[in-house]
């Protein structure tokens, strides 16, 4: 439709400012990824949890928070430094702006990583007993160690709004027609399972086989839902203008098109039948590069998906 | 209240003077602009047209700029003009992901987002904008268009038959308070007309290559064929797919 307006108006900009080219770059993508898993690991863990006795996974209690903060920790840092004024930051707590989700999402990120300081502080003065044992706050967490369980809950409930808002922030980007509210949200869910399964797998050498079948078949679950929904998003969200010409761009294989096909054959395709084949085998070198390369298909897929329609001029 | 602004497109000339006095005003850095005159050729020679639109923040007011900003530095004044408080900024950029007319920019010296303001420091003083004082033609018209006697409401009312009266995105149901007379699909619409590198009348500079992530898909320098990784290429690509459909239809 735009191409043939083009080409019947014969409209070109012979004198105009220069503009700007992408605005959020990588350090966004890092950002979104970092948090998929920071995330993800608590939705991931906790379900194990349910499912299985802590026997079977004697490491989650304390390694699933402290992977969590770090990530936490990553998404956090690329969230300051992405900011050219860093030091402001602090203004997002002294003047909040409630209909801005990037607002809601700071906080309930901030509250977030604070519960999960106090989960892995917990989890791991419980694990290594002998490690600081007259530090205050070593015997403060050894002495309150039912927090942990206390507090599981309202941490795992808190960890879904924070995998989610950042689609609310791309809903609110109305300049950007590609990023709608419903898909966006159902990709940053499946995004934390993907990440969060990938990510636990590292961990589960020593688990029970059927847990670790769990991961893979989270992991299967979440590249398939995930590669479903890149694809209904790619050939049929032709809603906008908008929308049309930065779709239609990449699909005549211009930049990007490579990234987003490779992001999507070797980070959601294969570890999907590379997980299938490792629930039957219980392989856990398949496993572990099913989840190394969906990892990075993710990252590459979030990378595409947020710079895309930042090509399109807005005036 | 409601301060809104009018350009009638039949009367502005592109002397680019609003553009000069907008600058010189609000001290705007280079590379940065509050309010540019675009130039659009439409048709083909001999029966071609040049077109000038100035482009300016539209002071919505339904704003998603001031909606998306997390610390109210965007915000309303009681005359509708959605205002920026420098101070405040944390310079996210999430004004400039959500408004939907490219209307934000980052100031690479306090390196805050700022916009045009309608010079609303000097609207504080009775003074008009000074884009409205500079142009020579009176194409710029600024008052109260809640003001049914006020010039703009009275242009609006002349002009408003047929559609006479247009918005920048009517679809993005941001309810501008800036209008255009003698303006068209060809004008408004940014994707209606190409944007070609190296085309320019005076100068081939289109993006500003030092402004945003310059780590541009990192596979694509690898495994794809595009020497260029900017939306300049998109803009290419389209012309060169014009440009070969002419051909085929036997121009040259």
């Amino acid at each position: 439709m735009v191409e043939n307006t083009v080409a019947a108006t014969n409209a070109v900009v012979t004198l105009d400012a220069a503009i700007p080219g992408i605005i959020w770059g990588w350090m966004i993508t890092l950002n979104m990824w970092a948090k998929s898993i920071g995330t993800g690991v608590i939705l991931i863990g906790a379900y194990l949890l349910y499912r299985h006795k802590h026997e079977s996974m004697p490491n989650l209690r304390w390694l699933m928070p402290v992977i969590s903060f770090v990530a936490l920790n990553v998404f956090l840092f690329f969230t300051l430094i992405d900011l050219h004024q860093p030091l402001r930051m602090i203004n997002i707590f002294l003047h909040p702006h409630w209909t801005s989700a990037i607002t809601v999402g700071a906080w309930m990120a901030t509250l977030f990583t604070g519960l999960i300081t106090l989960l892995a502080l917990i989890g791991t003065m419980d694990q290594f007993p002998d490690f600081r044992r007259h530090c205050k706050v070593g015997k403060w967490a050894r002495d309150n160690t039912e927090v942990y369980e206390k507090i599981f809950p309202y941490v795992v409930f808190l960890a879904i709004p924070v995998t989610l808002y950042t689609a609310i922030i791309m809903a609110e980007s109305s300049a950007r027609e590609l990023w709608q509210a419903p898909t966006e949200m159902m990709q940053m869910l499946l995004a934390a399972f993907l990440a969060g399964s990938a990510t636990l797998i590292f961990i589960a050498d020593d688990w029970k086989v059927e847990v670790r079948k769990d991961l893979a078949l989270v992991l299967a679950f979440s590249t398939a839902l995930g590669f479903m929904m890149y694809m209904g998003e790619y050939f049929f969200s032709f809603k906008s203008a908008e929308a049309e010409v930065t779709l239609t761009y990449i699909q005549s294989g211009g930049a990007y098109s490579g990234q987003f096909w490779f992001a999507m054959l070797a980070g959601f395709v294969a570890p999907f039948f590379l997980s299938i084949s490792a629930m039957k085998s219980d392989n856990t070198t398949i496993l572990r590069f099913a989840a190394i390369i969906a990892l990075m298909g993710l990252y590459l897929a979030k990378d595409v998906w947020l710079k895309i329609p930042q090509l399109l001029p807005l005036s | 209240m409601k301060l809104g602004f009018l350009v009638d497109l039949n009367l502005c000339m592109g002397c680019k003077g609003c553009e000069i006095a907008c600058k010189v005003e609000n001290e705007v850095p280079l590379s940065s602009w509050r309010l540019r005159v675009k130039y659009i050729d439409v048709g083909t020679f001999p029966e071609t047209t040049r077109n000038f639109t100035p482009l300016r923040c539209n002071h919505c007011e339904n704003a998603p700029c001031e909606r998306i900003c997390p610390v109210s530095a965007l915000h309303y004044l009681e005359n509708g003009i959605v205002n920026i408080d420098s101070d405040r900024c944390i310079a996210c950029a999430g004004c400039m992901m959500a408004c939907p007319y490219g209307a934000i920019y980052m100031d690479p010296e306090t390196n805050t987002a700022d916009k045009c303001t309608y010079c609303a420091h000097r609207i504080e003083s009775g003074m008009m904008p000074a884009c409205v004082v500079a142009c020579p033609v009176e194409a710029n018209i600024f008052g109260d268009v809640d003001d049914s006697t006020s010039h703009i409401s009275r242009y609006i009312m002349e002009h408003q038959n047929n559609g006479g009266v247009q918005v920048r995105k009517p679809e993005k149901h941001t309810d501008p308070k800036h209008y255009y007379v003698g303006g068209g699909n060809n004008t408004l619409n940014p994707l209606a007309h190409q944007r070609i590198e190296g085309y320019s009348l005076f100068n081939n500079v289109t993006h500003l290559d030092h402004v945003g992530d310059p780590n541009h898909s990192i596979l694509d320098r690898f495994i794809g064929s595009h020497p260029e990784y900017d939306n300049k290429s998109l803009a290419d690509e389209r012309l060169d797919a014009q440009t070969k459909e002419h051909e085929e239809q036997g121009g040259h």
